[in-house]
């Protein structure tokens, strides 16, 4: 599985000397390396627009309560999880128009291939906090072993996370060690499986087909082009 | 001297000479109560609930039944009237089935004792205004027993806050009516419209209405006919946005319409009765109580006119105040009425006895 | 997959469900359990709520959504772009071109392509549209939960202008469906400035005759002043957003403190509004001069639409390249983002889907804890939610 970014501790640099840095990300990226130090196994800064933070799944709780109380990251945006297998359905697609519009897939599903600040298992669970008072924000991610879908629970620090952890659970799977009341919240009762993830099928599409695309709207600018008012 | 055995309302044009068994003259009366309920609450209905209440709301209201859709609380009626009748698996049939005819013949006594006329009353009662006060709190039972006997959790809460409601409001309302009494001297509904006829402010200055020297009192008693009716502001027993309907979410069909019809012959009835206890009823300002005016044969027609008048200016204010204001919670609602309602009307009971030794 | 249930079974369930709404034979000695279920009138659109109650007050609410679920989330992942925009419409739908701009900037930061100046302005403008006709709503919804059904019939009237204005160019009240990667999928029409300046003046008018009838009336003051109190720190937690949050005394704005590139705020003139109280009044207060400022800078940007291009050279079978993004913007509702995860395809390959009304209900066990039912009503009137967006 390739990651797709550098080796942890060095923030994103151009090959090129003058490429943009993005000093506040970086000196924020350096914060966390002095407080988690090796637990932090990947990052990724874009420029002027987000810094995204690996680290590992017995660190996450902590970083939650790092980030909250010692940077003023105390808002919290969202916590749900990535399953990085590429769907086995393609794109649930084929009828005859969208074969003749977007082309056939290929018939080799691509390799397994994480995303920003690297990962080398399957399921990750990413989260991201936001600082009210700087107006910076910064996503986690942790990976979690396939045998284990477990991790600690950010809901004692944050306690917006008790609903998306509850989500996480019921869509990915993943327990979370320390919720108060891991339960279905979208999804009924007795649900079997767990909806996000890649291998789950989309119902839908079993049951009825894609009719494909019927009307193919032409791309305003193809069209002449009307000045305005 | 023989009475007729229509009582009172025997010197009416139509009834003079005729003589039946008092039995038949009663059925007689009956029955124009009955007719009289379902028709004041369809003109209020029609009126108020439909065209003022849409114009104030800024759109049309029913336009398809009849011409303009003044016929639509007809076909409302009969569409109620032919459905099927649901009764919950979990209710107390008997309860269930009997609380809307209890609400509905408290309201049918009210009318008893409503003058159109100095002749014009089915029953001319000495205790005219505790009758009516006494009959109005009958409708409390009526809507317990349709919370509790639905089964449904909504229904009890709305029974439960309604009764609090309604019989912390019956308070007010007794002691606004108790400054009109004495002014009036008696509580015959007729003696106190006679009484504002020729009422003199202050001994000197003739002014036919009880509406000014009682005026506070006017406004109690609007505010607690509106509690009595649980119309907004008050009407946390039926709020539609938390209880559903509260105790009428379980009847459908002409029980339903009972209650609904019930509500709207109430609001007329209370109207009737501030108007006749403030507006001065029946009777036309500046004209004596012994004019002859009041014994001529046209007053039969004349009477009833000018307190319809009465009725719906003050029919408007409290549907005006209905559609206007958001509810009060329940606990506030108990505020205003023994913090703010009950202390004014005792000071102003207290003022109106001095005054009316006094002058 | 799992055998399929038998009738016994779902009969069994069925009455176990409906047990919750009626009188228990049993003397329930902690209290009674109230089920505002899916259906009821305070709950807009399917949410349950179940409710422990000792005699008026409430012990403990939990709010149940799902209902109305649809799986977003996985139907993005089959859909291409344009596709995904068309659904995205409907997760609020009542500021439904809100829901279409942070997926389209999501989008467009992944492909790098930036809509021209016109289009971006018009996208504003019909953002703030969008807003209008969400929160005029909420001011009459506000009005319908507490017995003042006056003016949710002024807020229906009145919403109709923003909505014609929005039906003019886009062709559609409720799901416009108008925002394209790279600028707008038509230009507008002619004579509609002139017609939304109008509108912008009823709208104005609205605004007034709401404070008079609702806001400034002595019950309506009663029954929010001093309910539902959210202290800063656990509307941060919590995650409350959009006026919710500025309704504590947070003074936080997406539009002004981090607006993403491809919408014109910085253009014009306006003020955020805070209130320190944090009761529902303040929620409705700061939500009715949203409406305000929002009319005026529709009215600000229709003076200055610059000419030009409406759609950027985009090429005709979108493909964003791979990369993750996220984009969040101050939607009526609060703030609402996509966290977009491409990899190259047609379509995306994962959308997190980050709603404002999920955050902002979930606060509402903590909240309800010993208030009255009455309370719970109105907390939830001034909370504000779109069950689309609880549910995606």
């Amino acid at each position: 599985m390739s990651s797709v970014d550098a080796p942890p501790d060095s923030p994103a640099e151009a090959a090129e000397p003058e490429a943009p840095r993005d000093a506040v990300r970086e000196a924020l990226l350096g914060r966390l390396t002095e407080e988690l130090g090796s637990e932090i196994v990947g990052s990724h800064i874009r420029v002027g627009d987000d810094l995204w933070v690996r680290v590992t799944r017995d660190a996450w709780p902590s970083v939650a309560d790092i980030v909250s109380r010692k940077m003023k990251f105390r808002f919290f945006d969202f916590l749900s999880g990535l399953d990085w297998l590429p769907s086995p359905f393609g794109r649930d697609m084929d009828s005859q128009e969208d074969i003749t519009v977007h082309g056939t897939l290929p018939k080799e599903l691509p390799p397994m291939a994480s995303g920003y600040a690297g990962g080398d298992t399957r399921f990750q669970v990413f989260a991201r906090v936001y600082s009210l008072t700087d107006h910076i924000g910064i996503t986690f991610k942790a990976d979690l072993p396939d045998d284990d879908l477990s991790v600690g629970t950010w809901s004692t620090v944050y306690a917006g996370a008790n609903w998306h952890e509850r989500e996480c659970w019921e869509m990915y799977g993943f327990s979370f060690n320390g919720h108060p009341h891991l339960k279905h919240l979208y999804l009924p009762g007795g649900f079997e499986g767990n909806p996000l993830r890649k291998d789950f099928p989309l119902l839908a599409r079993r049951v009825k087909p894609w009719p494909g695309i019927i009307d193919v709207e032409p791309m305003p600018g193809v069209a002449d082009e009307e000045g305005g008012e | 001297m023989s009475v007729s055995p229509f009582g009172v309302l025997g010197s009416a044009p139509v009834l003079a000479g005729l003589d039946p068994p008092y039995w038949a003259a009663t059925l007689i009366k009956v029955g124009v109560v009955a007719v009289l309920v379902p028709t004041t609450a369809l003109i209020l209905g029609i009126v108020f609930l439909f065209k003022v209440m849409s114009w104030m709301q800024s759109r049309l209201g029913p336009q398809e039944a009849g011409p303009k859709g003044l016929l639509q609380l007809l076909a409302d009626g009969a569409k109620f009237i032919q459905k099927q009748d649901i009764i919950p698996d979990a209710a107390d049939r008997f309860v269930f089935k009997v609380a809307p005819m209890v609400v509905l013949i408290s309201t049918f006594l009210l009318y008893v004792i409503i003058p159109a006329g100095p002749s014009v009353v089915v029953e001319s009662l000495d205790t005219g205004v505790f009758f009516a006060l006494a009959m109005s709190s009958v409708s409390v039972i009526g809507i317990l027993m349709a919370g509790w006997g639905s089964a449904n959790k909504f229904a009890l809460m709305s029974g439960i806050r309604a009764a609090g409601q309604l019989i912390a409001y019956e308070l007010p309302m007794v002691l606004a009516v108790v400054g009109v009494v004495i002014q009036a001297g008696t509580m015959n509904l007729n003696g106190i419209i006679a009484a504002q006829a020729d009422f003199k402010l202050f001994g000197v200055v003739p002014f036919p209405l009880f509406l000014l020297t009682q005026f506070p009192m006017f406004l109690v008693f609007l505010a607690a006919a509106q509690a009595e009716l649980t119309q907004p502001p008050f009407d946390m027993p039926v709020a539609e946005s938390e209880l559903v309907g509260g105790y009428q979410v379980e009847y459908s069909g002409f029980r339903f319409l009972f209650f609904f019809m019930g509500e709207f012959a109430t609001a007329f009835a209370f109207a009737a009765l501030a108007s006749v206890l403030f507006l001065g009823g029946w009777s036309l300002p500046f004209v004596a109580s012994n004019s002859d005016l009041y014994t001529s044969t046209a007053f039969w027609l004349i009477g009833p006119a000018v307190l319809f008048t009465k009725i719906m200016l003050v029919s408007f204010l409290i549907f005006w105040f209905r559609f206007t204001y958001p509810r009060f919670r329940e606990d506030q609602l108990q505020k205003v009425c023994w913090k703010y309602l009950i202390p004014t009307c005792l000071v102003w009971v207290s003022f109106t006895a001095i005054a009316k030794v006094v002058w | 997959m799992a055998a399929p249930v038998s009738e016994r079974d779902q009969l069994a369930y069925i009455s176990n469900q409906a047990a919750d709404a009626r009188v228990n034979l049993e003397f329930e000695s902690e209290g009674m359990t109230l089920n505002m279920g899916p259906q009821h009138p305070a709950t807009h659109g399917t949410l349950r709520i179940l409710a422990k109650l000792d005699g008026e007050r409430v012990i403990s609410c939990e709010p149940m959504p799902g209902y109305m679920h649809r799986g977003y989330e996985k139907l993005c992942e089959v859909r291409t772009y344009p596709q995904v925009t068309t659904l995205v419409n409907r997760i609020d739908w009542l500021g439904s071109f809100a829901n279409e701009v942070p997926w389209i900037l999501a989008a467009e930061k992944l492909m790098g392509i930036e809509a021209p100046p016109r289009a971006q302005h018009i996208r504003t403008i019909l953002f703030e549209l969008s807003r209008i006709g969400n929160i005029a709503l909420f001011l009459g919804d506000l009005g319908i939960q507490l017995g003042g059904i006056t003016v949710g019939f002024y807020a229906f009237r009145d919403r109709e202008h923003v909505l014609n204005q929005v039906e003019a160019v886009t062709g559609g009240r409720f799901h416009p469906n108008f925002d394209r990667i790279g600028g707008l999928k038509d230009d507008l029409p002619k004579g509609w400035i002139a017609e939304t300046k109008a509108a912008m003046v009823k709208v104005q008018k609205f605004c007034d005759q709401v404070e008079d009838l609702l806001i400034g009336n002595e019950i309506f003051q009663a029954r929010t002043r001093g309910i539902g109190i959210i202290p800063p720190h656990v509307a941060e937690s919590y995650g409350l957003s959009g006026a919710n949050a500025r309704g504590s005394g947070i003074d936080w704005d997406l539009r002004r403190d981090n607006c993403p590139p491809g919408l014109v705020y910085d253009k014009c003139d306006w003020t955020v509004w805070t209130h320190p109280d944090g009761d529902s009044f303040s929620r409705s207060w700061i939500r009715l001069q949203e409406t305000r400022e929002a009319a005026k800078i529709v009215d600000q940007l229709l003076d200055t639409i610059p000419s030009g291009a409406i759609m950027a050279k985009v090429p005709r079978i979108i493909k964003v390249p791979e990369g993750e993004a996220y984009v969040a913007t101050e939607n009526p509702l609060g703030e609402m983002g996509y966290y977009l995860v491409s990899k190259g395809d047609l379509n995306p390959f994962r959308v997190k889907i980050r709603s404002a009304s999920f955050n902002n209900i979930s606060i509402v066990p903590w909240l309800c804890k010993g208030v009255y039912v009455p309370d719970v009503i109105s907390i939830l009137a001034s909370l504000y939610f779109i069950l689309g967006d609880i549910d995606r």
